[in-house]
């Protein structure tokens, strides 16, 4: 394996691992400090012991996220010392603004779980809600330094020379808006829905009814809202690819061939040699409208860019399926769910629950996808048409030395915060 | 105002302070828990897990603040770091994983002796491991053994770190941070735990001056470092002082005066990463890269000053009520006082 590919696998491993810590660190908050707010208001024990079964595994995993967030941070020097000494200027900001974000996060964490008997109710509520905060604003501002990558902005090349660098239009770059707000919204609906999934399975096998209904609840509102407008955040992303970065859409979207009135394909498989996608189901025009507003317009295909350029199509398209297939499902789960929350029969339709246990997993599948759509649907660029991945690597021989470490650890991590999580919050009984 | 640049190296030494005084001591923890020993040991082990559990996450975060501003103000300084030191400063990830997961792990399993054994030494092991690579780091960019021409692994990847002195500083770091978590530690006790401690305390801090010796005499392979130590017009005040906060801390322990002792060892810490700051001065990497030749672009240190002095003004209040909520006075033993 050469240093590149052992580059972007540690890269993509350490990623794909920390973004599940990352997200249940900014939606775990929300939904302990809601349960806490009300018992608070209603006095009602079921929330008290609620909010104290959440706390605990966010404690878990908010320590895997932290220590796994630290690793990412060197690895972008480790790995690409050309990209950081290039970027770090221009991108930088939002990261130490980060870094003040996870200092509170840390601070009124340690407050929320340790101060029980220290603080007052509402000081520890309010501790909770800076947590829920600042964990949302980490999200937010990691997710523009990925953005820029997408779409870099804020500074003017000159004679190879990076001038005129502006941190603040760096950060507002054309792809910041579309992927934060759809970011947020995954890990709201993923780490709801995950959490509503293992509490209808607890209803279903029959235990502590009160506690699960409560518990139910409150991940449903966290959950379903996001996944109803999961798919237009999701439309808004796909308009900014298609403006932006032609090459990425083609690839998504399985498109060689530059054409007004483009196909909407759901589902095919991309043939790279023979340069069609068959096995799909091709709506007319579809494409085009959903890309530019307008069935007449023009997409630019593969064919246009040259082959040197192009993103590895396959997976791209197929990442891409995935995570729009699990958006529309979802937000049918939630028109669904809201239909039978209106009705008050929530807890009683057992497909229902059903279903909520099947998605479990759904959510966090469709965050890893779309990652995998945005930063290899990116290749062969770091920094979209300014930088190639290639050219950022370290020099570093024998990275699969690390490559393999971290790998191990990770899994290893992996299966005891599942074990852990499982024996210690979900399968107490009180 | 004065050069940005010049500030931003000011905040990240404060920053790496504050790592050293906060995350070191943690780390220091977890190197007593190491060497708990005797029928107290549980004890020992729960003082110390105790002492850390609010904190150890909010102390971390230093370290990620030095990175991002490195990063973001010295670019040229953190790729170096990153080629150079890229051994080093992996390994020195893989001690924090394994530690803060450990630490967690122990926190909140099942509490068997079993479980917690096994993460409890996880824990401890790491504790120690890493501070020895970080001052290794250190070590390393104060020698300045890069030589850029090099081609060879081994000239190039192994040689910067692999040092008599840079290892010397490394375990430097690792008795300092044990020090300091001894000194911390005689203040979250009950008694008989809290004398355990003060008697530790006064070993490594006794051991820390030996340390320190032998870190000035390896420095003789890089001259510049024992010259920068010994010459310049502050080397001799910084000297009395860091070695008057070593006596005071001392004196303050026999006397059981926990809470003073406390202050001068921290004193004592700072005075130390201060002296190596100013030795290291106009270098960041020494011989090799500077403030200056490694600076971003005049209008992003403005701006990353402007952030650093707003962010402070919300972090500071936020970290005092932290360490005011979870400080010694709240340990309801009180039998430190007569
Ligand atoms: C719960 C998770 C989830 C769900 C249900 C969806 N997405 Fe998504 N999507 C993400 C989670 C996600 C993500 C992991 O959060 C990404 C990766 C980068 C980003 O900003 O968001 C992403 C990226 C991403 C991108 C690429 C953005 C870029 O590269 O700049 C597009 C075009 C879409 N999504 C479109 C959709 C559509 C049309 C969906 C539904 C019909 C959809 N997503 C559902
Ligand atoms: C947490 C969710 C994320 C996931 C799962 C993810 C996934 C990946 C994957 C799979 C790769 C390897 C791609 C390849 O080389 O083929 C990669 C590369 C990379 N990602 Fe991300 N990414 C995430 C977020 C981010 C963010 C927020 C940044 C911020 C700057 C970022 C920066 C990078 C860099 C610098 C590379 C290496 C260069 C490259 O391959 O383009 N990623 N990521
Ligand atoms: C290159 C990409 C990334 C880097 C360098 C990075 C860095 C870090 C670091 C250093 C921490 C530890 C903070 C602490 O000690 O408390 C952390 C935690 C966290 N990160 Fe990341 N991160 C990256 C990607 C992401 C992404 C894509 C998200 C979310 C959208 C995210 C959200 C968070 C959150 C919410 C935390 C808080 C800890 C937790 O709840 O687990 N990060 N990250």
């Amino acid at each position: 394996m050469d240093s590149l590919l052992a580059a972007r696998w540690q890269m993509g491993v350490s990623l794909a691992f920390h973004i599940i810590f990352a997200v249940i660190g900014m939606a775990m908050p929300v939904m302990m400090v809601v349960a806490e707010a009300l018992w608070l208001r209603t006095g009602n024990a079921t929330y008290i012991d609620l909010t104290r079964r959440w706390a605990k595994g966010t404690a878990i995993f908010f320590a895997v996220g932290a220590v796994s967030g630290t690793v990412l941070s060197f690895e972008l020097g480790l790995l690409w010392p050309r990209f950081m000494e290039y970027a770090g200027p221009i991108i930088g900001m939002p990261f130490s603004l980060e870094g003040f974000a996870f200092f509170l996060e840390a601070i009124f964490l340690g407050i929320y779980l340790y101060g029980w008997d220290r603080v007052g109710g509402r000081v520890h509520l309010s501790a909770g809600i800076l947590v829920a905060a600042s964990g949302a604003f980490s999200g937010v501002f990691v997710v523009t330094a990925n953005a820029w990558m997408n779409t870099p902005a804020g500074f003017r090349t000159v004679d190879g020379q990076v001038v005129d660098v502006n941190p603040v239009a760096a950060m507002l770059n054309p792809a910041a808006g579309a992927q934060v707000l759809h970011m947020l919204m995954a890990a709201y609906m993923a780490v709801g829905l995950a959490v509503a999934g293992i509490h209808a399975r607890l209803l279903l096998i029959g235990r502590e009814q009160a506690l699960h209904r409560s518990a139910l609840t409150v991940a449903l509102w966290i959950g379903l809202i996001p996944a109803l407008l999961q798919p237009v955040s999701g439309d808004f992303a796909g308009r900014v690819v298609a403006r932006t970065q032609p090459a990425k859409l083609a690839a998504m979207e399985g498109q060689f061939e530059t054409r007004a009135r483009a196909p909407l394909r759901l589902g095919g498989v991309p043939d790279v040699d023979t340069r069609r996608t068959p096995y799909a189901i091709e709506i007319p025009g579809g494409l085009s409208m959903l890309a530019h507003g307008d069935a007449d317009r023009t997409v630019t295909g593969l064919n246009d860019v040259p082959r040197e350029n192009w993103p590895p199509v396959v997976f791209v398209h197929l990442a891409f399926q995935l995570m729009a297939a699990i958006g529309v499902f979802l937000a049918a789960v939630a028109v669904w769910g809201a239909w039978l929350a209106w009705r008050h029969r929530v807890f009683n339709s057992r497909p229902f629950l059903g279903i909520l246990v099947l998605s479990t997993p759904l959510g966090f599948v469709a965050i890893e996808a779309g990652w995998m759509v945005t930063e290899l649907g990116r290749q062969p660029w770091i920094v979209q048409g300014v930088m190639r991945t290639s050219e950022a690597v370290t020099p570093m021989p024998g990275l699969v030395v690390s490559l393999v470490a971290v790998t191990t650890v990770y899994v290893a991590l992996a299966v005891i915060v599942a074990a852990l999580i499982r024996r210690q919050v979900i399968e107490i009984h009180p | 105002m004065p050069d940005p640049a010049f500030l931003l190296a000011v905040v990240m030494v404060l920053a790496l302070t504050a790592y050293a005084l906060l995350g070191g001591a943690d780390y220091g923890g977890g190197v007593w828990d190491l060497l708990a020993t005797g029928r107290s040991a549980p004890e020992q082990r729960a003082t110390i897990s105790r002492a850390i559990a609010p904190v150890w996450e909010a102390n971390h975060v230093w370290l990620i603040l030095v990175v991002t501003i490195l990063f973001t103000a010295f670019p040229r300084a953190f790729g170096w770091l990153s080629v150079h030191l890229h051994i080093p400063l992996m390994l020195t990830l893989l001690g924090i994983v394994l530690r803060g997961s450990a630490f967690v792990f122990r926190a909140y399993g099942p509490g068997d002796e079993r479980f917690s054994g096994r993460w409890g030494l996880v824990f401890a092991g790491a504790s120690t491991i890493t501070p020895v690579l970080l001052g290794i780091i250190v070590g390393a960019i104060t020698e300045g053994r890069f030589d850029p021409e090099a081609s060879s692994f081994r000239s190039m990847y192994l040689a910067p770190w692999l040092t008599p002195f840079a290892i010397s500083v490394g375990f430097f770091a690792l008795v300092l941070f044990a020090y300091l978590a001894a000194v911390y530690l005689t203040l979250e006790a009950t008694r008989d735990i809290s004398d355990l401690f003060r008697a530790r305390a006064l070993t490594a801090g006794a051991l820390a001056g030996v340390m320190a010796l032998i870190v000035f005499l390896l420095a003789g392979e890089a001259p510049h470092v024992r010259a920068s130590l010994t010459r310049s017009a502050w080397a001799v005040p910084l000297h009395v002082a860091t070695g008057a906060a070593a006596f005071a801390t001392a004196m303050m322990l026999w006397m059981r005066r926990f809470r003073a002792a406390r202050v001068a060892a921290a004193a004592q810490v700072a005075l130390i990463v201060w002296g190596w700051a100013l030795a290291q001065y106009p270098y960041l990497i020494w011989g090799h890269v500077t403030i200056q030749s490694s600076s971003a672009p005049r209008q992003v240190l403005v701006l990353l000053l402007q952030v650093v002095a707003i962010g402070a003004v919300i972090l500071l209040p936020a970290l005092s009520y932290l360490f005011s909520l979870f400080g010694p006075r709240h340990v309801h033993t009180g039998t430190n006082h007569k």
